[in-house]
């Protein structure tokens, strides 16, 4: 922890997501009507109505209230995805290293099979099959991001299982379970841990994108949705694409620099 | 001539460390022609004494005062881009650890070449020439071979063996080496060491030699400097120090290595704990388009142990000593024969193995899970097994209190605990679950000396109380002869002789086990240089690819065509002693 404070770029990282942390708690508070609602004149540049800072998108509705609600859609997105797809990750990855042989050679090839069509193109038959709601789109976005975990979780797994103390406990008589959950899990996590943070940028990119082609869930306030209905009027009113953007870049940098800040954190030979 | 000259040299260490200084006001001297031992234990400095003078220090360590004088020039001023003209043309070093102190990707040709395409401007044929000569020189076998060798396909001695070329290319006036044959084996140690000596009186070479080894001192030191704590203790000639060691720590260090002679045997009960009876174990490497190449690394090994006595396996790597241990405690499946602990056949139950059969391994460091407390690691299996959380906590604080711990200590985690006191740690963790059998695989091998013989003792002390039988596996004859009952030597998968430990140590009979004996070197020069030495040619072959027949005959000086045609059976030569050889005979080593 005290490593990770040492660490400016860091600290930045934690300050954005915490910043966008807070303007989702705060988005029902400032904002307490519906964001979806009509709110005044269509596309009016920010600044122009002291009522609507950022101004307001083509269908009338404020900009800013959907800003500050769509923090929570992007993190909610962000973490139930991130999870779902590091529990999928852990799990395969785990029982494939600790146990080698074919359980480890089937659960590869089914990785790779997963791995090897775009991730994206899996997504879309996905949200085509079983519906754009915001649940299936977030299980979805989990269900394509896990791979990479179960690969990283494998490795991890593969060398730490031969290591002594995994040994020691071995002859102690205790369970594959035990092995795997007390002794070898806590020592792969660190570097799990550090790429679940790429995984939420990933998935709160792949709702945007999804949002964007206008195949994610038109009833929530995303910013993909409000960069989506921009992309008519991109060339004159660029801000209302323009402002969203700015929201996603800044909250996955700042989600990268808290994963990058772990990682030197959690990896003491970087530390000294 | 003065060569080399440390002036009350301190190195500070960076902030944070354990002690501020590495050195403190440490002054020697080496002249050329000499052979200068450095002995310490680990945190002595001994090691920070070499990179000082290479210039090597890791990021943070500096030369706070006090000068290092190298034929008149101060290095600890010179500038950075001066020392590189230094390091290989006048001063070398060679690593403790061969395999990795060559570069994988490259032929050991091409690395030796290096050396002097850097810093001569010899044609390319002359370079050619020299390195075949340099390779020559160093008495590998097939120096041609060598040449166009990768590092891998090399033993670690051999590795060693190049390693010393390479630093005696451009005959440099100084030579460090830092522990260049711990990571050997005795047999190779014995080799290494005489090549060592053999080039610096040929050439008149200086060598700091730096070692942790009071045998080593002996068989190679003219002058012997004991450091501790940063702090030089003792320095004088070698037959000097370690005949009549001035300082208490000298005399401490000296007291606890281990030495070729051992207590009384005792009386052990007739009742058999391990039988293993044919017991053969082949590795087959995996995969569908891989060449298959197997090795065995048992090859019908036959043991019968007592209840409460101590069996040493002593061989070198890859006689299958570690492979042995594994498939006695149940964590490698073997091929054929029978494994009984108390006439029952071990069970294949993992959770019932463990009552029966415990194990303490090597390495301190890598058998305690780093994330958890010591504690939990301790009392996990007995909670596993169904007893209550309290009982096995007080059961654990019970058990460190016995292997010399303080019980409050349980809630910390391993880091916090220096190598012996995790070896305690995991010989409390092997007696949790009160076995009949603990076998230890090599487990003072990474300690100290001095902490060695605590060790030793406390394994002593248990097996009195407890009734226990240890295996004890080592690939030193010195450690063993200590606490075991009966020894057994292990070469290539197979037993070449198994004794009662005085029968075997007084009377040993195979020509390996007169080589291994007369490889360890003892602490005392006069009885050092008065001996007997064997040495043994070559390195161990591969287990891939064991010499038919009796193994050994490959490196034996009695071998005959009978050795090359059939293989020696184990044949009972005294009561309790039997040996696998067609010529065994007497004779006195120790």
């Amino acid at each position: 922890m005290k490593r990770y404070l040492r660490n400016p770029v860091a600290v930045l990282g934690a300050a954005l997501v915490l910043a966008v942390l807070g303007m989702g708690l705060a988005a029902p508070l400032l904002f307490p009507g519906d964001p979806l609602g009509l709110a005044g004149r269509p596309l009016q540049w920010p600044g122009a109505n002291p009522r609507f800072p950022l101004g307001t998108d083509p269908s009338g509705r404020d900009i800013m209230a959907q800003i500050f609600h769509g923090a929570r859609i992007s993190l909610l997105i962000g973490f139930v995805a991130t999870l779902v797809a590091t529990a999928i990750g852990i799990a395969i990855g785990a029982l494939a290293g600790f146990y080698g042989g074919w359980v480890d050679t089937v659960l590869m090839r089914l990785t790779e099979a997963f791995q090897t069509l775009p991730n994206f193109l899996l997504l879309l038959v996905l949200v085509a099959v079983f519906g754009s709601h915001i649940n299936t789109v977030t299980v979805a976005i989990g269900l394509v991001s896990w791979p990479p975990v179960a690969r990283l979780t494998r490795a991890e797994f593969l060398t730490l299982r031969t290591r002594e103390f995994v040994q020691a406990a071995r002859v102690q008589g205790l369970s594959d379970l035990h092995l795997m959950l007390r002794e070898v899990l806590p020592n792969a996590l660190p570097p799990v841990i550090v790429y679940a943070s790429v995984v939420m940028a990933v998935a709160i990119l792949l709702e945007s994108a999804l949002a964007f082609l206008q195949l994610s869930d038109p009833n929530v306030p995303s910013w993909g949705n409000l960069i989506g209905l921009g992309r008519n009027v991109l060339r004159v009113e660029w801000y209302v694409s323009a402002i969203p953007g700015v929201a996603i870049l800044l909250t996955i940098l700042g989600v990268s620099l808290v994963g990058q800040g772990l990682n030197d954190a959690l990896n003491p030979r970087i530390g000294k | 001539m003065t060569l080399l000259a440390l002036e009350r040299l301190t190195v500070a260490l960076p902030a944070g460390a354990d002690r501020p200084h590495a050195l403190v006001d440490v002054s020697l001297t080496l002249d050329a022609g000499e052979i200068l031992c450095v002995v310490g234990e680990s945190g002595s400095g001994k090691s920070i004494t070499a990179t000082t003078i290479m210039g090597l220090m890791a990021p943070g360590v500096r030369v706070a005062a006090g000068r290092v004088m190298f034929e008149g020039t101060d290095l600890a001023r010179l500038p950075a881009e001066a020392l590189p003209r230094l390091r290989g043309p006048r001063i070398a070093m060679v690593f403790q650890e061969p395999m990795t102190a060559l570069n994988p990707l490259m032929m050991v040709g091409d690395q030796l070449a290096e050396m002097w395409r850097t810093h001569t401007d010899l044609p390319a044929r002359d370079i050619a020439a020299r390195a075949r000569a340099a390779l020559a020189e160093v008495a590998l076998p097939d120096p041609d071979g060598a040449l166009r060798a990768y590092p891998h396909e090399l033993s670690g001695g051999q590795r060693q063996r190049v390693m010393i070329a390479m630093a005696l290319a451009l005959e440099p006036a100084l030579l460090i080496c830092d522990e260049p044959t711990t990571a050997l084996d005795v047999t190779t140690q014995a080799q290494i060491l005489r090549l060592i000596r053999e080039l610096q009186s040929r050439r008149g070479t200086a060598v700091l030699f730096i070692t942790h080894d009071f045998g080593v001192v002996a068989e190679i030191a003219d002058r012997v400097i004991v450091m501790q704590q940063g702090l030089v203790v003792e320095q004088g000639a070698a037959a000097q120090v370690l005949g009549a060691p001035a300082h208490d720590y000298t005399r401490r260090l000296l007291a606890a290595v281990p030495r070729l002679t051992a207590p009384a045997p005792r009386a052990i009960s007739a009742e058999p704990v391990l039988e293993i009876t044919g017991l053969s174990k082949t590795y087959r490497p995996a995969g569908l388009f891989r060449r298959r190449r197997e090795t065995r690394a048992l090859d019908g090994v036959t043991l019968t142990l007592r209840r409460g006595a101590t069996l040493g396996v002593v061989g070198e790597s890859g006689s299958g000593k570690s492979t042995l241990a594994r498939c006695a405690v149940g964590l490698l499946p073997f091929d054929a024969g029978t494994i009984r602990i108390e006439g029952r056949p071990l069970p294949g139950a993992r959770q019932a193995a463990a009552h029966c059969v415990q194990m303490v391994f090597q390495d301190p460091y890598a058998s305690l899970n780093p994330r958890r407390r010591v504690g939990d690691q301790v009392a996990q299996r007995p909670i596993a097994a169904g007893t209550g959380r309290d009982a096995a906590r007080a059961q654990a604080a019970e058990l460190f209190a016995l292997v010399g711990l303080d019980p409050a200590a349980l809630v910390r985690f391993p880091h916090e605990f220096s190598g012996g006191q995790r070896q305690r740690i995991g010989i409390a963790r092997a007696l949790a679950l009160r076995p009949k059998l603990i076998v230890c695989d090599e487990p003072v091998s990474a300690l100290d000396v001095s902490i060695q013989a605590q060790v030793i003792n406390l394994l002593d002390d248990l097996q009195e109380e407890f009734d226990l039988t240890y295996v004890f596996i080592a690939h030193d004859l010195s450690v063993v002869r200590h606490i075991s009952d009966r020894v057994a030597v292990m070469y290539l998968g197979k037993i070449v002789e198994v004794g009662d430990r005085v029968s075997l140590y007084e009377h040993p009979m195979h020509p390996y086990t007169h080589a291994l004996l007369s490889a360890v070197p003892v602490p005392d020069p006069d009885k050092e240089h008065a001996r007997e030495r064997i040495l043994l040619t070559g390195d161990v072959p591969s287990p891939l690819n064991p010499p038919p027949a009796c193994r050994f005959h490959t490196r034996c000086w009695k071998a005959q065509s009978l050795c090359t045609q059939v293989e020696p059976p184990l044949v009972e030569v005294q009561p309790g002693h039997e040996v696998a050889c067609h010529f065994p005979e007497e004779r006195v080593i120790v």
